[in-house]
């Protein structure tokens, strides 16, 4: 896949059809793959990486290359496509300024995972179908992909891409996932264990911010959570309801606009899992005001910046489930 | 009522919206209708101008119950506006509820300029509705707490 990917790159490159093209390059560590604009052949050949380690999501890149000009060539998975095509939708991006390769993805691997299945002291990780290879200083370790797939990838809800202007590899369909498995567990806890729960993830949060820069839905310039005089910017939360309110108000300025691309979980560093508040309100969006996939059309109203005469009124969260 | 020192009197912000619901609670005023003191009123254009962050930002400053009273649906003064807050206030109070906030702290109703009577009788429901909660814990800043 990385060479058929870097010989269309530089066939494009060659051709002027793109100016320049935004990928994947190693980091420190095999696992450490982070997104990268290359220029030209040489750079991608030396430098260009797609592994399963490539969960990073490209569109939210594209907002600061829509700015700098020319065209670029784009590599996105199916979860990067409905990003692109909501970013599109809120004309954060401009179309003409892209050419976007559809790469197929069977699901990412998580890091964490493989570390907790034991291999440590990784020196290098390949891949083949549905193996994983991962040679460490002890020895080589075999896993399936299964075993060390990342959280948001077994809960996939689409290997289909949404936009594209080639295809490399298959397109996918849209899966019957199982990704408000976790949310409806929470649900029908009581709300002193979802206070409890709550507590002891959120309170890890160190206010990296992380979820919040990664987020390809947060392109806002100028975001609440830098206005030093809104009293919550700070950096180390001075109690727990800091968290709590970042959280929220956080997940809400997604709310609707959320594609759950599971990329705030991915960062963060204190492992929260943060895409069970983005699921929750699209799980409550789909329940109350009709499915909803943000990003699937481009030119369909958002579920909050549309409302029915027969919305249930908000006491209806009083009826709802166990509380 | 005698006033016992210990007995606990919740603290309550009511967002009104301008057209109708602070006009209603201006007609429970002028018709002597009795409602606890421990309501604070804030006017808003419409009940749509109350961000999501406006109810935690009471929250985290010490409110016991947050209740939001606008147009009845249709009947908004600027048309629309309360089907956006309907929409928005429904996400956020089930999101508070998933967190595990009580449910009895939050409310949205509708009270038009003539029910000053319907003013009233939410207003002493929810009073006593958070009474019975006691105080906010879940959801307070602590550095905020004695301001």
């Amino acid at each position: 896949m990385r060479e058929q990917m870097i010989s269309r790159a530089c066939e494009l490159l060659a051709n002027g059809s793109v100016d320049r093209v935004i990928g994947w390059e190693r980091g420190e560590f095999v696992y450490d793959v982070t997104p990268a604009v290359f220029n030209d052949a040489e750079d991608l050949k030396s430098r260009f990486v797609f592994d399963l380690f490539c969960g990073a999501n490209l569109s939210k890149y594209l907002v600061s290359e829509t700015a700098k000009g020319g065209k670029v060539l784009a590599f996105l998975k199916p979860c990067d496509t409905y990003s692109f095509n909501q970013l599109l939708a809120e004309h954060r991006v401009k179309r003409e300024n892209f050419y976007i390769i559809g790469v197929e993805c069977n699901g990412m691997a998580d890091i964490n995972r493989i570390r907790e299945a034991g291999a440590s002291g990784i020196k290098s990780i390949s891949s083949a179908g549905d193996k994983v290879t991962v040679s460490t200083v002890y020895g080589d370790r075999e896993f399936t992909l299964s075993d060390v797939i990342a959280e948001r990838c077994s809960s996939c809800k689409s290997r289909h891409h949404v936009v594209y202007d080639e295809l490399m590899g298959k397109d996918g369909e849209v899966l019957d996932s199982n990704r408000f498995d976790m949310v409806e567990k929470l649900e029908k806890m009581t709300p002193d264990e979802r206070f409890e729960f709550w507590r002891g993830e959120l309170s890890r949060c160190i206010r990296c911010n992380a979820c919040r820069n990664v987020c390809p839905a947060c392109t806002c310039e100028k975001c609440i959570f830098d206005n030093a005089s809104s009293g919550f910017e700070n950096k180390a939360a001075a109690d727990t309801f800091e968290e709590n309110m970042f959280h929220i108000i956080r997940a809400f300025h997604v709310a609707g606009r959320c594609t759950d691309c599971g990329e705030c979980s991915r960062v963060c560093p204190a492992h929260i899992p943060l895409h069970l508040l983005n699921r929750k309100f699209i799980k409550d969006i789909n329940e109350l005001y009709g499915d909803y996939q943000a990003g699937a059309e481009v030119n369909e109203r958002g579920p909050l910046v549309n409302f029915t005469q027969d919305d249930a009124n908000p006491s209806i969260v009083n009826e709802r489930g166990n509380g | 009522m005698p006033m016992n020192e210990n007995e606990f009197k919740p603290k309550i912000v009511a967002f009104c919206c301008n057209w109708c619901s602070y006009a209603g609670a201006d007609l429970a005023g002028t018709n002597r209708l009795q409602y606890p003191a421990d309501i604070k009123i804030i006017r808003v254009p419409c009940s749509c101008r109350v961000n999501p962050l406006f109810v935690l930002r009471a929250f985290q400053r010490g409110a016991d119950g947050v209740i939001i009273c606008g147009c009845h649906p249709g009947d908004c003064h600027y048309t629309t506006g309360n089907y956006y807050a309907r929409r928005r206030m429904t996400l956020l109070f089930s999101m508070l509820d998933y967190l595990g906030i009580e449910r009895g702290r939050t409310r949205v109703e509708w009270v038009s300029a003539a029910e000053g009577n319907k003013f009233a009788e939410t207003m002493n429901d929810f009073v006593s509705t958070v009474t019975k909660l006691g105080e906010n814990k879940r959801l307070e800043d602590l550095r905020c707490a004695n301001k």
